[in-house]
């Protein structure tokens, strides 16, 4: 890590970091949208070249990177919402590329995760078992629908996302009473090293079997909107099942990289997986991720959380107004 | 700053399933960042070149598959020879890495008798093959 980020000099510095990516994305997006209502009435986009949409794409994919891992909620919930909305690019894939962007970095934080325990493998699999079966389902019907009605329903979604977010208070160590039937017969435990406590720390889950039914319906909406599912598995796995809110974190990206695969293979063989999205997405995003997990260690939560609130907030009302037609 | 604990403290499963995740995510990654590389740049011919995407991207599904005739499921296989095809491959790794992963779990809980997991694992890998098969399609 750069002395000058992890030095307590450095603070106002990363805030005024994060500050300005956010900034500059709510600026480029408005501009992008610009950008595509203009190319919308002339001939079908041609006005903008290829390589002007990539690199727009790549930046605004960075600054979400950037925003994303300090917020605490996944690039992929971010993604399909922002570029569905600003980018003309049509939600189908949009879909595709924002399951293949949350998968890849489900695929590069899970070996971390899960080598630390923070990911926990008895624990996720039984849950991704049954998202990912729904979240084939998922994908059937987000494919099958109406552009509109996908896109107001995500703008509900955001929305329901946002007031999540305002409301739910995850817990460090939430509250534990005993493991039940399911979580005994199954080992749902494990133990973790927590660096800031220096403590090693054994945990167990409860309410297991509301916990199985949860996550089939968090695959269905992950494969019908496209969106990586952290948002609704840290809170299902910490504040209903009681892990622990690192192993809640960390074994929702193992359980999101099962589900977006999943779903992955219903858009890719549907030809809903265009490479030219895809490739400039993941990178910026992954470069953006890499500079947002420095941030993480100097930032306050709550202004991060404030930030990616109004952004979601912005990008949810403009998913709704687009599926009605009121903005197109 | 997150520490590792030494391996010792996870399971053998996690360790052998971290291992191989990294791995598929390198694999996956590289093949499609040079893929994309050869298409991008011309140096492989493609059916659909870059600049003919800004007239195609903001068709729904159905109408652009209509416009370029576009295999689905397993089809782009057979044209490998396209960079537009090619590039795909490096996508399908990345969907395909987790199935590899969980199947090497299999033996692992067969051997400690753990048969319930033994058996979500092959449910799993299951899961994942029904969905690579190129069965489930969809659109409008």
């Amino acid at each position: 890590m750069p002395k000058a980020l992890s030095h307590p000099a450095a603070k106002p510095l990363s805030a005024r970091i994060y500050f300005w990516s956010t900034v500059i994305l709510f600026v480029t997006m408005g501009m992008a949208g610009q950008a595509w209502a203009v190319s919308e009435t002339t001939s079908a986009g041609a006005l903008v070249p290829w390589w002007v949409w990539s690199l727009a794409l790549f930046g605004v994919c960075f600054l979400m990177g950037i925003v994303s891992v300090p917020s605490g909620i996944g690039g992929g919930t971010l993604f399909v919402p922002i570029v569905a909305g600003f980018f003309p690019f049509h939600l189908d894939f949009v879909r595709g590329a924002g399951l293949m962007v949350a998968l890849a970095s489900a695929l590069a934080a899970g070996p971390t995760l899960l080598r630390g325990g923070f990911a926990n493998l008895r624990l996720g699999l039984p849950l991704a078992l049954l998202a990912s079966f729904s979240a084939i389902g998922g994908a059937m019907i987000g494919l099958a629908l109406p552009a509109s009605v996908v896109q107001m329903a995500l703008g509900g979604l955001i929305l329901g996302i946002v007031w999540l977010m305002l409301t739910s208070k995850n817990s460090e160590f939430p509250m534990f009473t005993a493991p039940d039937r399911l979580s005994t017969a199954l080992k749902l435990n494990g133990v973790f090293y927590d660096a800031a406590s220096a403590k090693q720390i054994n945990w167990q889950v409860h309410r297991t079997a509301q916990g199985l039914l949860l996550f089939v319906i968090i695959g269905v909406l992950a494969g019908v909107f496209g969106i990586g599912a952290g948002w609704a598995n840290v809170p299902a796995l910490n504040l209903l099942m009681g892990a622990p809110l690192k192993v809640a974190a960390g074994t929702s990206g193992f359980v999101l990289s099962l589900v977006d695969s999943s779903a992955a293979w219903v858009y890719l063989h549907s030809g809903a997986v265009l490479p030219i999205i895809v490739v400039p997405s993941m990178l910026g995003m992954m470069l953006g991720a890499n500079i947002g997990a420095r941030l993480l260690v100097v930032l306050r939560a709550a202004l991060i959380r404030r930030l990616v609130i109004g952004l979601l907030l912005f990008a949810g009302i403009r998913a709704l107004l687009k599926g009605s037609g009121v903005w197109q | 700053m997150m520490v590792t604990p030494p391996p010792s403290m996870q399971s053998d499963e996690q360790l052998r399933y971290a291992g191989l995740m990294e791995w598929g995510a390198r694999l996956g990654i590289a093949v499609l960042l040079v893929t994309f590389t050869l298409y991008a740049s011309g140096m492989i011919q493609a059916d659909i070149a870059p600049e003919q995407w800004a007239t195609l991207w903001n068709k729904p599904l159905h109408t652009y598959l209509e416009l370029t005739a576009r295999p689905t499921g397993w089809g782009w296989l057979h044209r490998l020879d396209r960079g537009d095809y090619l590039s795909l491959s490096g996508i399908a790794i990345l969907a395909g890495s987790s199935m590899a992963s969980v199947l090497a779990l299999v033996p692992l809980y067969w051997r400690r008798q753990d048969r319930v997991y033994a058996v979500i694992a092959v449910l799993q890998v299951l899961v994942l093959l029904l969905a690579a098969s190129g069965l489930i399609r969809a659109g409008h």
